[in-house]
Order: C-alpha cells, then sequence, then structure tokens
C-alpha cells in the first residue's frame, strides 16, 4: 500500500479488516470502510477508464456522485452493473472490478490512437461524417458502436433483489451536511416527521476539521452529536447512502437508497426507490468544486483539490507526492495547506489573482508553499498520468514549468441546486459566486447552505436552521426559534478564476470529461451557430453524459460566454432534468416483475378450468379457457371437436368476465335511451334487448345484451375487458350532462359467475337441473327468469354469442364452481362438453358476429357493422348528431363483410391487406382488411370477417387477401358476413 | 406526480385517476350545425395555464370531478364534486 499514510488514526471512514478485490483482473487489497476509489488510490492505482470519444487515459477526479470520469463494471454476487461510479461503490471482499471502454486492455487500447485524430472528431462529426455514400450507415454503426460508449448491458438475469416504496413526511432534508443536519434537527424538535437523506454512506463528510468551532465542538464532533440528536427522535427518519434523484409536481420526490444498512439475516434489497410525498423540502444539497480549464485537464493526477483533502482526511490516501494547486480564491490556498499538512509536498499554489488574504498567506509561508501569484496553470505534461505542470504569468505571458504527480483544481464551487430547478423554476446568476442559484423561494421549498449559494460553516448552519424551522413552520407547527448554535470560525469568498486564461490549446482542454468536449468542440459549434445554450449541448454533447455535466456545465457557459463577449448570466443554463443521478432500471422496477408486474384475475371456476386441461389465454388481466385438448389432439382439432359438439349436442363456456352494470332507478331508462342508439323504453319487464352505444364521434364504443329486471332495474352486460370504460362513461353522462339522483349504476361484474349453455341439446340439459319453465313460450329468445339452477338461486338469460339455442345462467360468483361442475355432471350423460373461448370465437365468426376492438375497432360506425337500421330516429342519444357528419355516411366507407377464399383448401391470412383481384405484384392501395379470420369446421373452409370499402355493394365478387407477414396473397369471395342460419332457426329453437 | 384532493377522499396522487375530458365545454344540441359539431368533436383548445377538466377517481370512490389546473405549473387551484345529491335519501 504504497499512498497509504502511515499514521491511520484520523482517518475518519476507516476500519481494521482488510479487503480483497480484483480489478481488471488483477487481486488489490483496501481497507474497511474503503469506497473503491479510495482503495484503487491507496494502491497506487490512477488509470481506471479510457475516455468516450478519444480513449484517453482517464483517473479519479473527484469523491462523489459528480464523478464524471471513474465509471466501472462492478460484479457482486452475481449481480453486474455497468457505469458505477468508483467514487460511490463501498469496498466489499470479492468485488470484481472492471474498466471500460478499452480493447484489449486498460493500458494498450488500440483505439487510443483516436487521440492523434481527434481532429476528424470535432463536434457535430456525427452529423457530418457519416452522411454517405447512401447505405454505409450500418457498416459506420458497427465501428462506432464498438469505439464509443460506456460500459456493456449485462445479459445475464439480476439476481439481487430490489424494491421500490413509498413514503410521506413533513420535511424532507435533502442532504446531511452542516446544513442539512440543522434544518433536520430544527424541524425533528418542532415535532414534524422528517425524512433526512444524505447521499454518501454517512453524514457530515463534508465538514473539515479545522474550519470553526460550533458550541465550542470541532465540526466533526458537532456533526457526531447532531446524528445522535436526531436519531433520539422518534420522528425522524435518517437514510445514508440516499439520493434525492427527482423532485416531481407537489412534491413528490424520488430517492434511491444504495444496500440500506439494515441488520438482520435476511437477504436486503441491493437498492431501493424511495417514492416519497413530501410537504415541505429543505434543499440543502451543498456544492461541487469547479474544475480548472487547462490542456490535458483530464490526464491521470488530475483531480479536485477537494477530492484529494478529503481522500487523504477520510482514508488517509495521498493521491500524489508532490502536488501543484491551481486556484482563484483563498479557500484553495487553504486546501493546499492541509495537503501540506497530510504530507503532501506541494510544488507550487498557483492562483489567479494578484494576492490572497494575509491570514492565508502566513499559512502558506509557515509551510513553506511557494505562492505564485497572477498566473494559470495551462497545461498538464504526462503520458499516463501527471508529470509536471505548465504555469503561465498573466501579466508576461512567459510560462514554466514545475514537475509534479498530482494537479489539485480548485477553481471555485458551484451550487448542487438541481433539486430547485427540478421544480421548473430559474436559477439566477451569482457574478461573485460565478455560479447559478436558486431564485426566488418556491412555496414549500427552502434551500439552505452552499446550494444556495451560501458558503461556510456559520452560513450553513444558519440557514439550516433557519430552512428547517420554516419548513416546520409551513407544516403549522411551533418552532423554537431562540436555538441557534455559535459558530466560531472565518469565512473566506469563493470564486472562479476571472476570465478564461489566455493560451490554452484548446484541443486538449476538456470542459466535459466524460463526453470528451473540449474548448475547441464549443468554439466550432459557436462558429457554426451553434451558439444557445441549448443547442451547445446537442451540437457538442456537452453535458449529456451519466453525470449530466455537474463539473464541466459551468465552464462550458463560461467558454461560450467568452467566445460570444457576453455575461454568463444571459446564456442561461440548460434544463436540469430529473434523476439527479442515473438509476437503476431493476429499482425502478421494484418488485414488480413476473406475476406482480402484471396481476393475474382469475375467475371463480378457475380451478375447474384447470383441472378439465385448458389452455389458457389472456383477455385483459384476465385467464380464460381457450379450449381442452384431449390427448394427442392438435389445437386445431380441439377447438373442431368442440365447435362441432356445440353445434350438434351442448356445450357450456365460462363467460364470466363479460362486463356486468347494474342499473337502478327510477332515471334508469333515460339513461339507457341517451347511451344506447336503439330505444329501450318499450322493451318489456322479463326481456332483454340488444344494444350498441355510440361515441360521440358517432363510432362504435360498446354493445352489449341489457336486461330489464324491473320497471326501474336493468341488468347491461358489457364486452370483456371495457365495462370499466362503459361504468365511467354512463357515470360521467349523470355527474356532468344530466345530473340527478334518480339513478344508480354499479359494476356488478365480479359479483357474478356466468356461463353459457349451448347447442340444439342445451334445453333438454337445463331442463333436469332447474324449476324455471324453459318452454319456448314461457322463456323465449332475449327472456330472463330467476329461480333455482342445480340448486343454486340464479338468473337465466336467453341469449346467444354462437348462433345455436342458448342459456346464460348467473349465479352468484363464489358459486360459480359448484353451477360449473354440477352442470358438466348432470350434462356429460347427455352429451354436453365444455368449450374455450377459441371455439366461441370460430361460433361467432360463423354467425357473423362482430366484437368490440376486433371488428368495432373504433373506426367503424354501426352502419359499417351493419346495423344502421337499428338506430332509433325518434330520439337524442350519444353520437346521433355525428351521423350526420360528411364521411361518418356515404360511400367509400368500410364496411363489414365475409369473406371465403375460392379455393377451400386455402387460408385466409390472418391480418390480411384486402387488394383488388387485379392488383399487380408488389405494394397495391388497400381497399379493406380482414378483422377475423377462423377455420369454420362446420363448413369445412377458413372464413374471415373484414371490413372492405363499399363492401355490401361488392357482394360475390372476388378480391385479394395479401398477408404481409406471410407474404401469402389469396383469392377471396366477398360474402355475407353470416355464414351459418342466417334466418335464425336455430337460435328461436 | 400530481396530487389531488378528492372532495370524497381526501388528497390522493394522480395515478389513482383517469383523465376524462375539458370541463365545461357543455354538449351540442340535436339540432347542432356541422361546423358546432366538428368543433365540438375535434378542435378543442390547448390552453397554456389554467384550464377546467374533468378527472375520475378511478381507484378510489370511482366519482367524477372538476379539477382546475394550470397545465404549465400543474398547480392545482380547486377540484369539485360534480354529483349534486340533493338530500333525497
Ligand atoms: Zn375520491
Amino acid at each position: 500500500m504504497m499512498a497509504r499514510k502511515a499514521d491511520l488514526s484520523d482517518a475518519a471512514m476507516l476500519a481494521e479488516a482488510t479487503v480483497t478485490f480484483t480489478f481488471d483482473g488483477k487481486t488489490f487489497t483496501g481497507r474497511a470502510g474503503d469506497t473503491v476509489a479510495s482503495a484503487l488510490l491507496a494502491n497506487d492505482v490512477h488509470m481506471v477508464a479510457r475516455s468516450f470519444k478519444y480513449h484517453r487515459p482517464r483517473g479519479i477526479i473527484s469523491i462523489g456522485s459528480e464523478e464524471p470520469c471513474a465509471l466501472l463494471t462492478v460484479t457482486e454476487n452475481g449481480t453486474t452493473e455497468p457505469n458505477t461510479r468508483a467514487t460511490q461503490i463501498p469496498l466489499q471482499d470479492g468485488l470484481q472490478l472492471r474498466s471500460q471502454n478499452r480493447w484489449p486492455s486498460l493500458g494498450t487500447d488500440v483505439f487510443g490512437v483516436l487521440n492523434r485524430f481527434s481532429a476528424f472528431f470535432p463536434a457535430g462529426f456525427y452529423y457530418k461524417t457519416f452522411m454517405g455514400p447512401k447505405g454505409a450507415w450500418p457498416f459506420y454503426e458497427r465501428i462506432i458502436r464498438r469505439m464509443a460508449g460506456l460500459g456493456q448491458a449485462p445479459e445475464m438475469p439480476d439476481p439481487a433483489r430490489y424494491e421500490s416504496n413509498f413514503a410521506h413526511c413533513d420535511v424532507l432534508v435533502a442532504g446531511g451536511g452542516a446544513a442539512g443536519l440543522s434544518a433536520a434537527l430544527a424541524a425533528g424538535r418542532s415535532g414534524a416527521r422528517v425524512m433526512l437523506a444524505e447521499e454518501q454512506d454517512h453524514t457530515g463528510l463534508g465538514l473539515l476539521p479545522e474550519s470553526a468551532t460550533i458550541d465550542g465542538c470541532a465540526p466533526r464532533d458537532w456533526a457526531a452529536a447532531m446524528l445522535r440528536a436526531l436519531q433520539d427522535l422518534p420522528n425522524v427518519r435518517i437514510l445514508q447512502a440516499t439520493t434525492v434523484a427527482g423532485v416531481y409536481d407537489h412534491n413528490f420526490v424520488t430517492l434511491t437508497e444504495r444496500r440500506p444498512l439494515l441488520n438482520g439475516d435476511a437477504p436486503q434489497p441491493r437498492q431501493r426507490l424511495w417514492k416519497l410525498r413530501a410537504r415541505e423540502i429543505v434543499m440543502a444539497t451543498g456544492a461541487a468544486e469547479r474544475p480548472v480549464l487547462f490542456a490535458n485537464n483530464d490526464l491521470p493526477g488530475v483531480m479536485l483539490s477537494s477530492a484529494v483533502r478529503a481522500y487523504a482526511d477520510r482514508y488517509g490516501v495521498l493521491a500524489g507526492k508532490q502536488a501543484v494547486v491551481a486556484t482563484s480564491h483563498d479557500g484553495g490556498c487553504l486546501t493546499a495547506c492541509a495537503l501540506a499538512d497530510h504530507g503532501i509536498s506541494i510544488g507550487a499554489v498557483v492562483d489567479s489573482r494578484a494576492t490572497c488574504a494575509p491570514d492565508v498567506a502566513a499559512a502558506l509561508a509557515k509551510r513553506g508553499i511557494g505562492y505564485i501569484a497572477s498566473s494559470d496553470v495551462v497545461a498538464a505534461t504526462g503520458r499516463k498520468h501527471v508529470t509536471g505542470a505548465e504555469i503561465r504569468d498573466r501579466a508576461t505571458g512567459q510560462t514554466h514549468r514545475v514537475d509534479c504527480d498530482l494537479v489539485a483544481m480548485a477553481g471555485g464551487w458551484s451550487p448542487n441546486a438541481h433539486l430547485y430547478a427540478h421544480t421548473r423554476r430559474p436559477l439566477e446568476y451569482d457574478r461573485t459566486l460565478g455560479a447559478f442559484v436558486p431564485g426566488n423561494e418556491a412555496p414549500n421549498f427552502h434551500s439552505a447552505g452552499a446550494c444556495a449559494g451560501k458558503f461556510g460553516l456559520a452560513a450553513a448552519i444558519a440557514g439550516g436552521t433557519e430552512a428547517g424551522q420554516a419548513a416546520a413552520a409551513s407544516c403549522g407547527l411551533a418552532v423554537d426559534q431562540t436555538e441557534r448554535p455559535r459558530v466560531i470560525g472565518q469565512d473566506y469568498p469563493v470564486a472562479p478564476p476571472d476570465g478564461i486564461p489566455a493560451g490554452l490549446r484548446e484541443k486538449s482542454t476538456f470542459v466535459d470529461l466524460q463526453n470528451d468536449v473540449t474548448m475547441a468542440d464549443i468554439r466550432l459549434a459557436t462558429r457554426e451557430n451553434y451558439a444557445a445554450v441549448e443547442h451547445l449541448k446537442r451540437y457538442t454533447t456537452l453535458g449529456m453524459g451519466t453525470d449530466q455535466g455537474k463539473l464541466g456545465n459551468l465552464n462550458g457557459l463560461a467558454v461560450l460566454a467568452d467566445l460570444r463577449g457576453v455575461d454568463v448570466a444571459q446564456l442561461g443554463t440548460t434544463t436540469f432534468r430529473p434523476p439527479y443521478t442515473p438509476i437503476t432500471f431493476a429499482a425502478v422496477q421494484g418488485q414488480d416483475h413476473g406475476e406482480a408486474h402484471h396481476p393475474v384475475r382469475r375467475g371463480p371456476a378457475h380451478d375447474a378450468h384447470e383441472r378439465l386441461g385448458a389452455v389458457w389465454t389472456n383477455a385483459g388481466l384476465w385467464k380464460r379457457p381457450q379450449f381442452y385438448p384431449r390427448p394427442g389432439e392438435t389445437d386445431l382439432e380441439a377447438v373442431n371437436r368442440e365447435v362441432l359438439a356445440v353445434r350438434s349436442g351442448a356445450g357450456i363456456v365460462d363467460v364470466s368476465t363479460l362486463g356486468k352494470i347494474d342499473i337502478q332507478g327510477p332515471g334508469a331508462i333515460e339513461l339507457l335511451e341517451r347511451v344506447y342508439m336503439n330505444g329501450f323504453r318499450s322493451l318489456p319487464v322479463g326481456k332483454g334487448r340488444y344494444g350498441v352505444m355510440l361515441r360521440e364521434d358517432g363510432m362504435v364504443f360498446d354493445d352489449g345484451v341489457t336486461m330489464r329486471l324491473s320497471e326501474t332495474h336493468f341488468l347491461m352486460s358489457t364486452t370483456t375487458g371495457q365495462v370499466q370504460q362503459v361504468h365511467e362513461h354512463l357515470t360521467r353522462q349523470l355527474a356532468d350532462r344530466w345530473p340527478g339522483p334518480d339513478v344508480f349504476v354499479t359494476d356488478v361484474t365480479e359479483n357474478w359467475f356466468s356461463c353459457a349453455l349451448a347447442g340444439p341439446k342445451a334445453r333438454e340439459v337445463l331442463a333436469g337441473l332447474t324449476d324455471i319453465d324453459l318452454s319456448p313460450d314461457a322463456l323465449p329468445f332475449m327472456g330472463c327468469a330467476q329461480g333455482k339452477v342445480a340448486g343454486l338461486d340464479a338468473r337465466l338469460f336467453r341469449i346467444s354469442f354462437s348462433g345455436e339455442l342458448s342459456y346464460e345462467i348467473n349465479v352468484s360468483s363464489d358459486c360459480g364452481a359448484a353451477l360449473w361442475n354440477r352442470l358438466l355432471d348432470h350434462g356429460a350423460p347427455m352429451g354436453l362438453i365444455h368449450y374455450g373461448v377459441e371455439s366461441m370465437g370460430v361460433m361467432r365468426v360463423e354467425k357473423g358476429l362482430f366484437v368490440v376492438g376486433r371488428e368495432a375497432d373504433g373506426r367503424m360506425t354501426a352502419d359499417d357493422l351493419g346495423l344502421g337500421r337499428m338506430a332509433s330516429r325518434k330520439k337524442d342519444y350519444i353520437g346521433a348528431q355525428a351521423q350526420r357528419l360528411p364521411g361518418v355516411t356515404g360511400a367509400g366507407r368500410r364496411q363489414l363483410v365475409g369473406l371465403r377464399p375460392v379455393d377451400a383448401a386455402q387460408t385466409i391470412p390472418r391480418g390480411a391487406s384486402i387488394i383488388a383481384a387485379d392488383a399487380p405484384d408488389g405494394p397495391a392501395p388497400p381497399i379493406g382488411h380482414v378483422t377475423s379470420q377462423v377455420f369454420s369446421p362446420h363448413l369445412k373452409s377458413s372464413i374471415a370477417l373484414a371490413a372492405i370499402e363499399d363492401g355490401r355493394a361488392r357482394m360475390d365478387t372476388q378480391v385479394l387477401a395479401a398477408g404481409p407477414l406471410e407474404g401469402r396473397r389469396v383469392a377471396a369471395t366477398i360474402v355475407d358476413p353470416v355464414f351459418i342460419d342466417p334466418q335464425g332457426e336455430r337460435l328461436h329453437a | 406526480m400530481m396530487l389531488i384532493t378528492c372532495p370524497f377522499c381526501g388528497p390522493r396522487a394522480d395515478t389513482e385517476y383517469v383523465y376524462g375530458a375539458a370541463a365545461g365545454q357543455g354538449y351540442p344540441a340535436p339540432d347542432a350545425q356541422q361546423h358546432e359539431l366538428t368543433e365540438y368533436l375535434f378542435l378543442r383548445d390547448n390552453p397554456k395555464g389554467w384550464h377546467r377538466e374533468l378527472w375520475v377517481h378511478r381507484h378510489g370512490c370511482g366519482q367524477w370531478v372538476e379539477v382546475e389546473r394550470n397545465t404549465l405549473t400543474h398547480e392545482i387551484r380547486q377540484v369539485q364534486a360534480l354529483l349534486q345529491h340533493e338530500g333525497k335519501e
């Protein structure tokens, strides 16, 4: 361990245990408490990645979630995750890490030569370079995909568990630094339900040991005491290693929690996505240190000064032996002092200003640190690691070189105001800070500390306390405003370098390190007039990486402003969008996979169907028996057998999924009159009527039979899967259009089990099971009755969807299985069979009955479906007016017809387009489409229903059914859609 | 995700609701002219700012409510019940 300090007594994060891990196949050791980044640096591993476009060597820049370069593919316990920030992965025994975007290895990457050809890859090069010749793009694309990009998505299923859950709180505090801890305690002491989310593994990590005393304590001790105080409050929940990812409408917040620090033997979720509704939000998210612009500022060994210091403070890791610190404010000089105290030799502090504060100068002098004023670092030298820094004097323009293996950048601070920006309120430019800060406070949203542009410990604690109190007060809680910690310490103003230094080699001066955007790219984009910030972003990809430009955006704006000769404030920012850091899809999915993702609805007789060997099909969320194959039968043979058995004997089918809406009240008949296009006023009690419902634009919305159970009580049936839409259609009319208290509509679908008993022997089968008079006079077609069926209280409806004599039997859903089994037990000796929805579908096509969603696809009028004459002319109903619109009626509309293949041995292709019989080979204009096609065992032929332009006028003419997927054209004859029993003799038997 | 305060159930997430239509549009008269019909059916405003709309609390009480919502900021000014039961029961 070359880079670890000998004395680790002050290394706040480290524990004793040794941890073994691999990086690119080589084994390393670190210490418990390390992150992957600190462990790699401790092993003197700096180069950890190749860059996105030019494959340049890259190292670890930062210590937090803003890290643009050190993205690794991590494998632990069988889970592989690409593009993970080394700075945020806790070190674990057995962790396998791989570098990305290199081949064959990090050290000898063949695409690294791209770097020498970078002139060929300027901004917009994808748009310019690969335009032609025609057809060549797939070739380019293969190569580009190999060269560019980040890690590869894993191909194996992820064995880890993920969770997402909902939560509510009064006050969410985002950030557990000085401001966040203060806010959480202030709000928590008022009794508010507080959630405190800290992105790092521990709260209070950002507090610098020597900066001040708080109530007489050292900052670290104060933070630890604050944490204990918060833990003692039962109304405060602390989430560590949790990022507030996004703020959405009405303070809806998402948080991602990585490996929750929970105890116990049960396997814990790897990540958790919180969906939180917070009454108040306190943003205390701190700031990110701003990189400095100079040539080769992407070399391994170039790091943020605060990160260099934090690695030493927390992990005892020295990222270099000899450092040059590039700064523009006193904070950078003080960081240099702290680094020197850790044992890093400081080659020079290079300050763009003419002078620093006297006490800071004294601190530098005391440590013998050379201070170079009015100068900039303009380049780092070295190939795979920094070997020196070129320093240029602002006045003379002269440069000289200083040897070093580390350049620490202290270019000011950028407030992390993303969460405020997520609320779609504009950020404002603060000239002193050279950064964007939150604008006017939003309702129920508070900012405190560095993210609000208020730097320094005293400001953070005061601002946090105020924000916490304000949030609690806004929740209606009493707050004690006298509680204020006493902070003694000196704060120094924060500022970025004044202007862009002259003489930078722009092609190797990186602005966005993750996306390889240089100053030269911004110059080019400006020259080509992509000079608005949103254009610049898209043309150069500045800020479009997984880091969303947390470090680079502000420098990009500064360069753009400089090139255009305007103020940064005039440029504004690009839009900040959630998430703040990338979220694993698995966490978004949480536990919602498999059955939990797509709940299954099982009918009351599900188990009975299962025992009968049903093949299942999905209808909405419902499972329905499709058919029941016998041993040795093919699917088609099973369906044919079922259909023929029903047509010649009797069969039962479960139709429980059909929607049922109970309509009661004096106003019920009026409602039906208005929503159905045909009349219901004359319907007698004890009878049903088939009705067609239209949308207001005149297209068919739903259909079904409505029974009149009493003068004021109706039972409406709807298409399976449409009951919710129909129910809401009815309730909306009642609420908005015809308000009144005299009718109630209730969805009762799940209260009933229904099965249809159909076939010429249906009456004979049922007769032995019921006390209801089944004679045609007593129970004619469309009649209904109540009584006992198989010993169960039942409603009996004589309706049919097969064209056969048919009874629909309804019993309470908890009796469904009993009814089904008793019917089969009783009927089997008479030849009663059970059939599925596939067979039912064959019979309805044979009978020419349309289905909503197939034939009635939202583009068909009642007349198109052959029901035009049903429409009442005596009343107003929804969709009536639209019948007068041109286009809704008239020539050229597609009408429902039947199709039979000319050659009975051929089948009509599924989903075929209908084209003219004499259409030449190749694409032809369609004149219609096939909506349903089945094999009719009755006719021993393929048959189909189709919608064809002016179809009814084309009866007995030929067309071609062209199947786009099968590549077949089948000659077919247009026929009446009713293939069986056109007179309805079977139905009315 | 918006928070819509149902007059019957209280504040609930918008995922419990389903948007229905713009509110206060009226309905075409039986003898409406063709241009009135086409405007009613197809030519709706898409205002930037305040908008009255009908939502149904599908996964709650099932009632229709009128929501006054700012289409730009998603601020919700008022939520009203539509169905007036006038104490007959
Ligand atoms: Zn409700």
